[in-house]
């Protein structure tokens, strides 16, 4: 490999994109401290139903109903379409809630209601799966940590794992500014967030590995300008792939995965950025350098059958 | 440098491929609307004849239907339509020719050839968001099994120690058994007695307060007793909900225990949730009653049959007093006496024992009736205003006798029905016995119910979004990368096809979540070309040739595959572990799509790329 490589000079930007990272991590934990996130039914327990009208009706209509038949504390929303109607009831109601509550809606109206879903949740169970949720999380970091220090070195570890939680947080960050439902599919993709941004770090940090032993003449900052220039095609190619199955997913995949498919939108575009800036950088301000990769591994039977 | 594959590893691929496309298969086979008949008792037959004159009520009723057959076993028959919507109308119409006695299920009926399903191949099984139907999370009060036990337990100890003659003051509080003695010798000979005879409890002395003359005792439940409880409870609520969701006739229910003391029951295809609750959550079902004498007045008596008869007299007379009910029977264990006859064993709570007692110091030599009371409907046909016919069940309790024996001996929280004709006779009337009730009570933690439409819509729309993102993705790979995006295309479309063979043959059920699953391993598994594929530009761009650019290629992008697939399949492995419900069908599909996709996304297209461009001369790539 000749020494006038191809390089973009991302790491002169790194300050920059280190202020704003730091900037939006710390607006995150800001908003979901004081305005935290919209848990959704999964979490929080309660009763939820789905029904579809024949025709729209006005949802004041429906909420003068229900009130009506002693049900005040219930939200009623729309949908998706504005004759499907969900109604939220908080928790400590009891399970055969749903049923009085579709027949209250069905008094109301001449035309067909038509029962969509109900779901009932005990405060009980909607506590144990925050929990499980949240133990999921911090379970996938720790392991994620030790695998990449295993398989690298501690530093790529440390930047690996700061890229996720990075991730994370924001894509937390904007539910919460949002105030979208945070329900257990929403912490399914979370996971996958988790999942696919540690896919793209590895492929950085491989990279950078590799060139930190093959340029020995380069400085570290050049060798990690070099490897995520060399990178920044895969990088590109697959993030845009995966969104434009998440974009199909989002649009015509229906109401009940549609904040999935958002919260992966999200992350993985926050997670495209980060395994340029975050990794990389945080390598760099930790010093990275050809000392820190002394044990060498065997680099496969490929090298021998160079011209 | 040839770039050629080894036959074996060529026809390794081909032999994978074609086994998962054999497994993929029955998928596209689309399963037939259909109505399973069977008889609410073993007994009743489902034979041709009878399937013969469903088919001619269904002719009369105008529905279209085809296949039915009655099964070789005789037990039930089912009967295909073509389509979904006349499913409800064609099963009340099988209903109603059939009259009660029979269960008639709406059920999915499976369109695989013979030959296939004979290889074990099958369709995937869909799930409740998909299907439509009823989930249920029940928590078992195990808390309130081991508050029954202690009970009989506190109460077994006052009755030795008053046979004894040891005086003391035995109390139960917050599980807690404690004793208060006069005098320490008292109280050790108590304790002795206690460690003889309740081996489960573990007992222990206790010191006294300064100034108190009285010597104390107290006796707890042993751990591994109290998990031995647990899971009796659990268990046997398991068997008594498996009887009862066969009551409702659902074609492929699921009851299973989750955790430690929940369980699971999801009902495909049922909507009436409310009869579904109220069936799954009943307590007590049996009543014991005294025999009424024969100068009793009809007000204070009344008649039933016995539920197997033939023992000479068809019914008999009970009082209309409750002794006690169901509930309060602890466990009933079949076994035999001394002289090897078999006998059913019975354990009540010290409440029921108290009025078991009771009431049997005065009546012995009479007899004792156990009635067994199950919940039944009857259906009738009315017409409403605008004269559809609607049918309108009405639910009944259906009284029958399982034993009448004659009291010999006061009762109380242990006795024993005996008398009994054959060991199969004392098996039947323990399980009925333990059936009768729920050992702990049950809680209703959690609810899911999809209705019909969503579910057949979430399939469509799903599926939608695979075949747009699919789509998408296909045609970006073949514009960018050209011939190899061609391959590329080609291993995707082998992926899914594995991934689908797989969830079949491991039993996986199909998801919401699932599908959104297969949709990420789409995105995901061309990352894995793309990787190769820029390494292989990187590599012409440095200049070395063609076939050695290949190679290096795939050696070189393999190892960074490797780290970022495991990493992904460590958190989808997480995710599976911690998760429920959803979250696992995602973390199912995720992994296997990751397996599946380094098959085919490595070793598939490397193959494909050997074929076209291995073993030759070539100056020029289309990548």
């Amino acid at each position: 490999m000749s020494d006038n490589v191809k390089m973009i000079n991302f790491m002169g930007g790194r300050r920059i994109a280190m202020f704003i990272s730091i900037a939006m991590m710390v607006a995150s934990v800001a908003v979901l401290a004081v305005k935290g996130l919209n848990f959704g039914l999964d979490f929080t327990g309660g009763t939820l139903i789905e029904v579809i009208y024949e025709e729209s009706v006005p949802l004041e209509q429906v909420r003068e109903e229900l009130s009506a038949a002693g049900y005040e504390s219930a939200i009623v929303v729309n949908f998706g379409s504005d004759t499907d109607v969900l109604v939220r009831m908080p928790q400590g109601m009891s399970p055969t809630l749903g049923e009085e509550v579709l027949a209250v809606l069905q008094a109301g109206t001449e035309a067909e209601v038509e029962l969509r879903r109900i779901e009932f949740v005990g405060p009980q169970v909607g506590e144990e799966l925050r929990e499980q949720g949240g133990l999921a999380v911090l379970l996938a970091l720790v392991v994620v940590l030790i695998y990449v220090a295993m398989r690298f070195q501690i530093k790529f570890s440390i930047g690996a794992v700061a890229a996720l939680g990075h991730d994370v947080l924001i894509t937390l960050g904007v539910f919460a500014v949002v105030g979208w439902d945070f329900d257990l599919t929403v912490l399914a993709a979370i996971l996958a967030v988790i999942g696919y941004s540690l896919n793209d770090s590895i492929v950085v940090a491989d990279r950078i590995r590799e060139n930190l032993r093959k340029l020995r003449k380069h400085d570290a900052v050049e060798v990690v300008n070099i490897s995520l220039t060399e990178t920044l095609d895969r990088t590109l190619v697959t993030s845009g792939t995966t969104l434009l199955v998440l974009l199909a997913l989002a649009f015509v995949g229906g109401e009940m995965i549609h904040s999935f498919a958002l919260a992966l939108l999200i992350g993985i575009g926050v997670g495209t950025y980060s395994s340029i800036y975050i990794v990389a950088s945080l390598l760099v301000t930790m010093n990275i350098s050809q000392d820190d990769l002394i044990v060498v591994e065997k680099e496969g039977a490929q090298i021998d059958d160079l011209p | 440098m040839l770039n050629k594959y080894p036959l074996w590893k060529n026809l390794l691929i081909i032999a994978v491929l074609g086994i998962g496309l054999l497994y993929a298969v029955p998928n596209l086979y689309r399963p037939d609307p259909a109505l399973q008949v069977s008889g609410e008792s073993s007994g009743v037959v489902i034979d041709q004849a009878l399937m013969t004159r469903l088919s001619a009520a269904l002719d009369a009723g105008g529905i279209e239907h085809f296949g039915e057959k009655a099964n070789e076993t005789g037990k039930s028959g089912l009967i295909r339509l073509y389509e979904t919507d006349v499913q409800l109308r064609a099963q009340r119409i099988v209903q109603r020719t059939l009259g009660d006695g029979y269960v008639v299920a709406l059920n999915l009926a499976s369109n695989t050839p013979a030959w296939l399903s004979n290889l074990g191949a099958q369709a995937m099984k869909l799930g409740l968001d998909l299907s439509g139907g009823v989930h249920f999370l029940l928590e078992v009060d195990t808390d309130s099994a081991i508050a029954t036990r202690l009970e009989h337990y506190s109460s077994g100890i006052k009755k030795k120690l008053r046979e004894e003659r040891i005086r003391g003051f035995v109390s139960l509080d917050d599980g807690i058994i404690s004793g208060k003695f006069a005098s320490a010798e008292l109280r050790d000979t108590a304790l002795g007695l206690i460690r003889k005879e309740f081996t489960e409890l573990t007992g222990e002395r206790l010191d006294s307060a300064d100034g108190d003359d009285s010597f104390y005792l107290r006796a707890i439940i042993g751990e591994a007793k109290r998990k031995e409880i647990e899971d009796y409870a659990v268990s046997q609520n398991l068997t008594t909900l498996r009887n009862r969701v066969n009551e409702l006739g659902v074609s492929e229910p699921l009851v299973q225990r989750q955790g430690r003391n929940r369980i699971v029951v999801e009902l495909p295809g049922i909507q009436d949730t409310a009869e579904a609750k109220r069936i799954l959550g009943k307590t007590a079902n049996l009543d014991f009653r005294l025999e009424a004498k024969y100068d009793a007045p009809l007000s204070e008596r009344e008649q039933f049959e016995f539920r197997n008869p033939g023992r000479g007299e068809p019914s008999a007379w009970l009082e209309r007093d409750v002794v006690i009910t169901g509930e309060r029977v602890a466990n009933a264990q079949a076994s035999f006496d001394q002289n090897g006859m078999p006998q059913v064993n019975i354990t009540l709570d010290s409440q029921g024992g108290t009025l078991m007692h009771r009431m049997t110091r005065h009546n012995i030599n009479r007899r004792l009736g156990v009635l067994f009371i199950e919940r039944k409907s009857r259906t009738h046909y009315e017409r409403d205003v605008e004269g559809v016919e609607r049918a309108v069940k009405v639910p009944y309790d259906e009284k029958k006798i399982i034993s009448l024996a004659t009291i010999k001996d006061a009762l109380g929280v242990q006795f024993r029905i005996t008398g009994l004709d054959a060991p199969g006779e004392a098996a039947e009337l323990s399980l009925l016995l333990r059936a009768g009730a729920l050992a702990a009570p049950i809680d209703f933690v959690e609810e899911r119910t999809v209705g019909p439409s969503l579910g057949a819509e979430n399939i469509e729309k799903g599926l939608n979004a695979v075949k747009i993102g699919l789509g998408m993705v296909a045609l970006f790979m073949v514009v960018y990368y050209r011939v190899f995006g061609v391959i590329a295309v080609v291993a995707l479309g082998a992926n899914i096809i594995l991934l689908t063979a797989c969830m079949s043959l491991l039993g996986a059920t199909l998801t919401l979540p699932g599908i959104a699953g297969i949709v990420l391993t789409v995105g995901m598994a061309v990352d894995a070309n793309v990787l190769i594929f820029s390494r292989i530009r990187e590599e012409l761009r440095a200049g070395l040739s063609v076939q050695h650019a290949i190679e290096a290629g795939y050696g070189r992008a393999f190892v960074t595959i490797m780290d970022s697939n495991i990493t992904t399949l460590l958190v989808a492995v997480i995710l599976y572990a911690v998760g429920t419900g959803p979250v696992r069908g995602f973390a199912v599909t995720l992994s296997l799509g990751i397996l599946t996709s380094m098959f085919t996304a490595i070793m598939g297209t490397r193959a494909i790329v050997n074929f076209v461009y291995g073993g030759r001369r070539i100056n020029k790539l289309a990548i």
